[in-house]
């Protein structure tokens, strides 16, 4: 198992997060549209770390075993949280002036969705799935 | 490091955007592009997005946004090079993410701006709709 940390202060980080989480998913086995989609994921929630929050960190984890590949992101942040999360998470909802299609655009390219928003800040968790094939 | 914008003819700019464009770069490569749109009246442009292996919702956005900047400038755009992967995660992740004409790659775009080009000034002046131009959706 082993994990990746990404500090997120800038736009150039942004980068470096989505490099190293499709780096991540070649490397553990995962096929170039299962990349795209985590390194697209990736690149979401570290954007919105970077806009809402003024910065936060990705973390990248491969969880998986030896029946299925797992890929985890946990971006975090200690901004002033998300004040409606029902809201945020419908389509066509932005705050920023974007699509609106981040959060809940965000969920349907993962298996695993979940998000986590306070006063303290915010962390939003991801993971794709796939079961290995032998 | 500055999106190139390249001059193909007296009316036709070419822009490939690299994979490693940042939040600022895209935002130059937008200002950039709209000035030079007006001061040189240029009539098309092609954006070449075929570098750019993660099209995210914010950079989908930059192009739409991009794309009727020029339009209101008064010049045709088409994005080409799409890879499989972007148009997968672009749908997936829903709502209308891009909204420009398209072409599989540089050579379909420029037969695609022609096109388009030609319909505009064929067209209604208020509109820009056809009326009795070669329709422009058909295939080559």
């Amino acid at each position: 198992m082993s994990t990746q940390t990404i500090e997120l202060a800038n736009s150039s980080d942004l980068l470096r997060a989505r490099l190293a989480a499709r780096a991540l998913a070649k490397e553990i086995g995962l096929g170039v549209m299962d990349q795209t989609r985590f390194a697209t994921a990736v690149s979401e929630l570290s954007r919105n770390a970077l806009v809402y929050a003024s910065g936060g960190r990705c973390e990248l984890r491969d969880l998986s075993d030896h029946a299925q590949i797992r890929l985890q992101a946990e971006v975090r942040d200690s901004g002033p949280g998300i004040d409606d999360l029902q809201q945020a998470m419908s389509d066509g909802f932005s705050t920023s002036g974007s699509l609106g299609a981040g959060l809940p655009g965000t969920q349907r390219l993962v298996d695993h969705f979940d998000i986590q928003s306070g006063t303290g800040g915010t962390v939003v968790c991801i993971q794709i799935v796939r079961r290995r094939r032998h | 490091m500055r999106v190139p914008l390249l001059r193909l003819n007296a009316h036709t700019l070419i822009v490939p955007l690299h994979a490693d464009v940042d939040d600022e770069g895209v935002l130059s490569f937008q200002s950039d592009l709209t000035e030079r749109v007006a001061q040189d009246q240029v009539r098309g442009v092609v954006i070449d997005v075929s570098a750019l292996d993660v099209v995210d919702s914010y950079m989908a956005r930059v192009l739409n946004d991009t794309a009727r900047m020029l339009r209101i400038l008064g010049a045709c755009v088409v994005v080409c090079g799409v890879q499989p992967a972007v148009a997968l995660t672009l749908v997936e992740m829903g709502r209308n993410l891009v909204d420009v004409p398209t072409a599989f790659n540089l050579e379909r775009a420029l037969v695609r701006l022609e096109r388009l080009i030609a319909a505009t000034d064929a067209g209604d002046p208020l509109t820009g709709h056809l009326t009795g131009a070669p329709d422009e959706y058909a295939n080559d």
